[in-house]
């Protein structure tokens, strides 16, 4: 038996790895956005791309986010996959009408004669010391439409696994990269990078009795954090990583919340009008017998993403989860 | 003692030397829009490419007086006629090989069947029984597109790639006035200059963008001015010369094709109708201004030439009025079908793989449905 040289790596040389990875495989796979091909990016998730394949499949484009996304969509109208970087998740704001208005239906109105193979990578989320509009949570925008699908890996192995089923997608994805996890270190072995399940499955990270915490992305590792902390208070925490958004895996939701009977949503986004509220409803409409108490919310403040100094009291953290999971008691309190 | 005193005296020098990156000049429109019907320039004008020209306006035109009297009867939920802009219309279409890609917006439809679509697809979405009609590959027509302007950054996607790939492929996208305010008109101009994709650009100012005057919308010497910022060449053309518009059209297409990059292309035109059948233009013009564009009737225009200059003789006159009366009564006769669109085709194709949500969605309307049959079953054996 051979054993694997396992060592620690980044999220974003998984996702570096990934882009590779796909380009080598497709010669249509096509990198594009501002700053991706000398610089490599800001995040450096596509360093030395441009050198490895050339500037016609790792292109620095002009800084305009509906005409990196527009021109994309032309792009795979001929048949390629062109994979569009957006820099920072509020900076994608201005391509919102390519991604509404065209990427998310234009296999449904062709009614399928026009897929478009268009992978859409958005760093998103805080807790980095961004300023202002360098730290929001989209997702909500995301999964409001239809046609998108919306994945956000939270470890390194599905990092490299979920970037290459977005960019082998026949779909749009919107590719949500958590960008505090992008320097995060885990064993993963980058000569033999693994595949993932198929878009839509989500995984139990930490499997426990008493509650059932339901994360994503950079909120995962917290949500892991505080189920340790919670073991001395007698919790026994299970961790549900959605990586997935949409399409939503009610299944696994829904399975571990019918075994520990009660939930917490956590994420970083809004909690009013936030995935979470979508989320605590599916939940109610399929587990309800088998709740012990409502399902609860632990999300980012109803305000504009704060400033960096401000963000650590924004940004659901162990203690604001271990509340909440305190709150679970709720037959107790009457 | 300050820092310069101690760094010593700073002796400022002029900047590095500034150049103009293209010189602009060239790429200036002319200052009168092109014309070719009536001018000498029309002798050297191909005559079988008149007369397939004026065909296609005669056409073009029933079709959009079909069109609106089908949004009298309700067939159709909407038409945005391009009466007065057939010219535009058939010469983006004739200018076009095969292998090239045209990229419409809403008022474009008569461009579309130009170019071979099926006349009834071509109305799918201005019916309402989908949003789009036709395969966009058969005949290398983007859908239609309702949202301003977003159409043209993937003409301009649609002709890199082709580049890229090695294909000599060309992509024109058509654009109104009002669409050249969009966002997306500058940067699709920006990216198509910058990568010297092979697009063109066609304008069709119409005079209007809804109800607010081009004079409202840019305080810019032309449209066709425009592309000097973006450094491709502007041009200006009759856009009710149909002659006109397909010289320039196929001039910028040949040098697209040629690798020499985009041009933008402004062809005045008018609008006769209102936006749509739904508004009321008298709120916003008058009549003159009307009367003064239909003495400048494109296929009056075209008609005249091929006339005076004795290239097409009555019969054929008559056989492209009797080609476009065929082509209006199978429309019509088409339109009058009641559509029945399968409401289980709203789950469809909205991905590649159907969800799990979207299989329990269309489990429930199928119960709906079902439910509704029975119900229906139940009506029909009471009265019986």
């Amino acid at each position: 038996m051979t054993t694997v040289a396992v060592k620690p790596a980044t999220m974003a040389q998984a996702l570096t790895r990934a882009l590779r990875d796909a380009m080598a495989a497709d010669p249509t796979v096509h990198v594009m956005g501002e700053d991706v091909g000398t610089l490599g990016g800001v995040f450096r998730v596509t360093d030395g791309l441009a050198k490895e394949f050339g500037e016609d499949r790792c292109t620095d484009t002009p800084l305009a986010e509906a005409g990196i996304l527009g021109t994309a969509v032309g792009m795979a109208m001929y048949g390629l996959r062109p994979v569009v970087e957006m820099q920072f998740d509020a900076f994608a704001y201005p391509a919102f009408e390519q991604l509404i208005s065209h990427v998310s239906r234009m296999r449904n109105r062709t009614r399928g004669r026009m897929p478009l193979p268009i992978t859409v990578r958005v760093p998103y989320g805080g807790g980095i010391g961004g300023v202002e509009h360098h730290s929001d949570s989209s997702e909500a925008y995301y999964m409001a439409t239809p046609g998108l699908h919306v994945l956000t890996p939270a470890t390194v192995a599905d990092a490299y696994g979920l970037l290459r089923r977005a960019i082998a997608s026949d779909d749009p994805v919107v590719f949500l990269e958590p960008k505090r996890l992008y320097w995060s270190k885990d064993s993963w072995n980058p000569e033999q990078p693994t595949d993932v399940e198929p878009i839509g499955r989500a995984v139990v990270r930490r499997p426990g009795r008493s509650a059932t915490l339901i994360t994503y992305g950079p909120s995962v590792p917290v949500c892991l954090e505080a189920a340790e902390a919670a073991q001395s208070e007698g919790w026994d925490l299970e961790v549900v990583d959605l990586r997935s958004l949409v399409p939503f895996d009610d299944e696994t939701v829904c399975a571990s919340v019918r075994r520990t009977g009660r939930a917490v949503v956590v994420h970083e986004s809004t909690g009013f009008g936030g995935p979470g509220g979508e989320i605590a409803a599916r939940i109610t409409e399929r587990c309800f017998h088998h709740l012990e108490a409502p399902v609860l919310r632990v999300a980012g403040f109803d305000i504009p993403y704060p400033p960096p100094m401000l963000e650590r009291h924004h940004l659901p953290g162990v203690d604001r989860i271990l509340d909440a999971v305190a709150r679970l008691q709720w037959e107790a309190e009457g | 003692m300050t820092v310069m005193e101690q760094r010593g005296a700073y002796r400022p020098s002029p900047p590095p030397a500034w150049q103009p990156r293209t010189d602009p000049a060239p790429l200036l429109p002319d200052a009168e829009p092109h014309r070719v019907l009536g001018t000498e320039a029309a002798a050297k004008a191909d005559p079988d490419l008149l007369r397939r020209l004026y065909a296609q306006l005669v056409r073009g035109r029933r079709y959009n007086t079909q069109a609106t009297a089908l949004t009298k009867q309700g067939r159709l939920a909407v038409y945005p006629s391009s009466t007065g802009q057939e010219a535009c219309q058939v010469a983006a279409a004739l200018a076009l090989e095969e292998r090239d890609w045209l990229f419409p917006s809403y008022r474009d439809t008569l461009a579309v069947v130009a170019r071979g679509v099926d006349p009834v697809e071509a109305l799918t979405l201005l019916r309402g029984d989908w949003h789009s009609g036709y395969d966009p590959h058969t005949h290398r027509v983007a859908p239609l597109s309702t949202p301003l302007a977003t159409q043209l950054p993937h003409a301009v996607g649609l002709a890199h790639a082709a580049r890229l790939k090695g294909d000599d492929v060309v992509a024109l996208a058509l654009v109104g006035d009002g669409g050249t305010s969009e966002g997306d008109f500058h940067e699709a101009l920006n990216f198509a200059a910058v990568w010297q994709a092979p697009v063109v650009f066609l304008v069709q100012n119409n005079g209007f963008a809804i109800s607010v005057p081009l004079a409202k919308q840019t305080a810019a010497p032309s449209l066709a001015h425009k592309a000097v910022g973006y450094g491709m060449p502007g041009r200006l053309v009759d856009g009710n010369d149909a002659a006109a518009v397909h010289e320039v059209l196929s001039d910028a297409v040949r040098h697209a094709r040629a690798g020499g990059g985009p041009t933008l292309v402004e062809a005045v035109t008018y609008r006769i109708d209102a936006h749509t059948n739904a508004d009321d233009a008298t709120r916003y013009r008058g009549d003159d201004e009307i009367e003064a564009w239909r003495t400048h009737d494109p296929i009056e225009l075209l008609e005249a030439e091929l006339t005076t200059r004795g290239l097409i003789d009555a019969a054929a006159l008559e056989a492209a009025r009797q080609d476009a009366e065929e082509m209006a009564a199978s429309l019509r006769e088409h339109m009058n079908r009641d559509p029945e669109p399968d409401p289980m085709a709203l789950f469809d194709h909205v991905y590649a793989e159907t969800t799990a949500q979207l299989r329990e969605q269309r489990a429930l309307l199928q119960a709906e449905l079902d439910a509704e049959q029975e119900h229906h079953g139940e009506q029909e054996g009471g009265a019986r």
